[in-house]
């Protein structure tokens, strides 16, 4: 049997496990998944502190009505579909106090893009992250997008979900989907592409190319 | 026969779809005909692959000490 399938149908007597009582069995459903929850949260709410309050709502909502869950998702979708409703639920209740409404104050630009420049940005820096202040600087730049972008963005990225997942939980059609993450990449090529104060390694690998 | 060749602005607007394979045979085709001739596309092909790598690694994102500890006592709790 696929891993796919046998990952179903373990979750499935999981789900049927809790249902009839076995509290146990959430955590052991819930457990590979914690990670995607979490970063979901933290692609609406941004902060730490708020984005665990939402993971932990989340989990209270998705266990309470775990009775509900047709399997027609998977539950992993269906999980994180709770936790980005709560995540928005929770701006909401944030920005009502400031504003009258800035809810879905989605900034969309999804015109045509023209790179900043043409860094050749050869030289992958992945072992860089070992330095916090690399990490750092990355989320930064994500945390810098726009809400519609980075929501993609760490769906299809960060948490390599499909497009197909990402539709669904986002509530998104798949050329939305597809045009808001081209350009949440590209943006994020432009912010760190000359890296930090303008070199990734004390910038004898980083070369400026500019046509203009 | 001959690729048929696109400019730059039509391969930056297709970089996304083509690093995620989502792309047809022949604009795969012709991208790759034009990275092969173009310095600017290939230094925006290999930045935005970095930033998809980097932003998948999983050292970006870490939980807050004690998150699933917290997590599981709030279900304990549950009534």
């Amino acid at each position: 049997m696929p891993a796919n399938s046998q990952l179903r149908t373990n979750e499935a007597e999981l789900i049927k496990s809790v249902c009839n009582g076995k509290r146990e069995a959430f955590y052991e459903l819930l457990q590979p998944y914690e990670r995607m929850v979490y970063a979901t949260a933290m692609s609406v709410v941004k902060n730490p502190a708020d984005a665990e309050e939402v993971a932990q709502e989340a989990v209270l909502k998705a266990f309470a009505n775990l009775g509900s869950f047709r399997a027609e998702s998977k539950f992993s979708t269906w999980m994180l579909q709770i936790t980005y409703n709560e995540a928005k639920m929770k701006l909401r209740k944030a920005r009502s106090h400031l504003y009258e409404s800035l809810d879905d104050q989605q900034q969309t630009d999804e015109g045509d893009y023209y790179p900043r420049d043409f860094a050749d940005w050869r030289p992958i820096p992945c072992e860089l992250l070992e330095e916090s202040e690399m990490r750092q600087a990355i989320q930064n730049a994500i945390a810098s997008l726009s809400p519609c972008y980075r929501e993609v963005l760490i769906l299809r990225d960060l948490q390599n979900l499909s497009i197909k997942e990402t539709m669904t939980i986002l509530g998104l059609s798949k050329a939305t989907v597809k045009t808001r993450l081209h350009r949440a990449r590209l943006l994020l090529r432009d912010s760190l592409a000359p890296g930090i104060d303008g070199s990734w390694i004390n910038g004898q690998d980083y070369r400026k190319v500019r046509s203009w | 026969m001959a690729t048929i060749e696109i400019s730059c602005f039509e391969v930056w607007r297709e970089i996304s779809n083509y690093l995620d394979a989502e792309i047809s045979p022949e604009m795969r085709e012709r991208m790759e005909a034009h990275f092969k001739a173009c310095a600017h596309c290939n230094a925006v092909l290999d930045g935005t692959r970095n930033v998809v790598g980097l932003v998948g690694d999983g050292r970006l994102f870490q939980m807050p000490e004690g998150f699933n500890k917290r997590l599981y006592k709030k279900i304990q709790g549950v009534p």
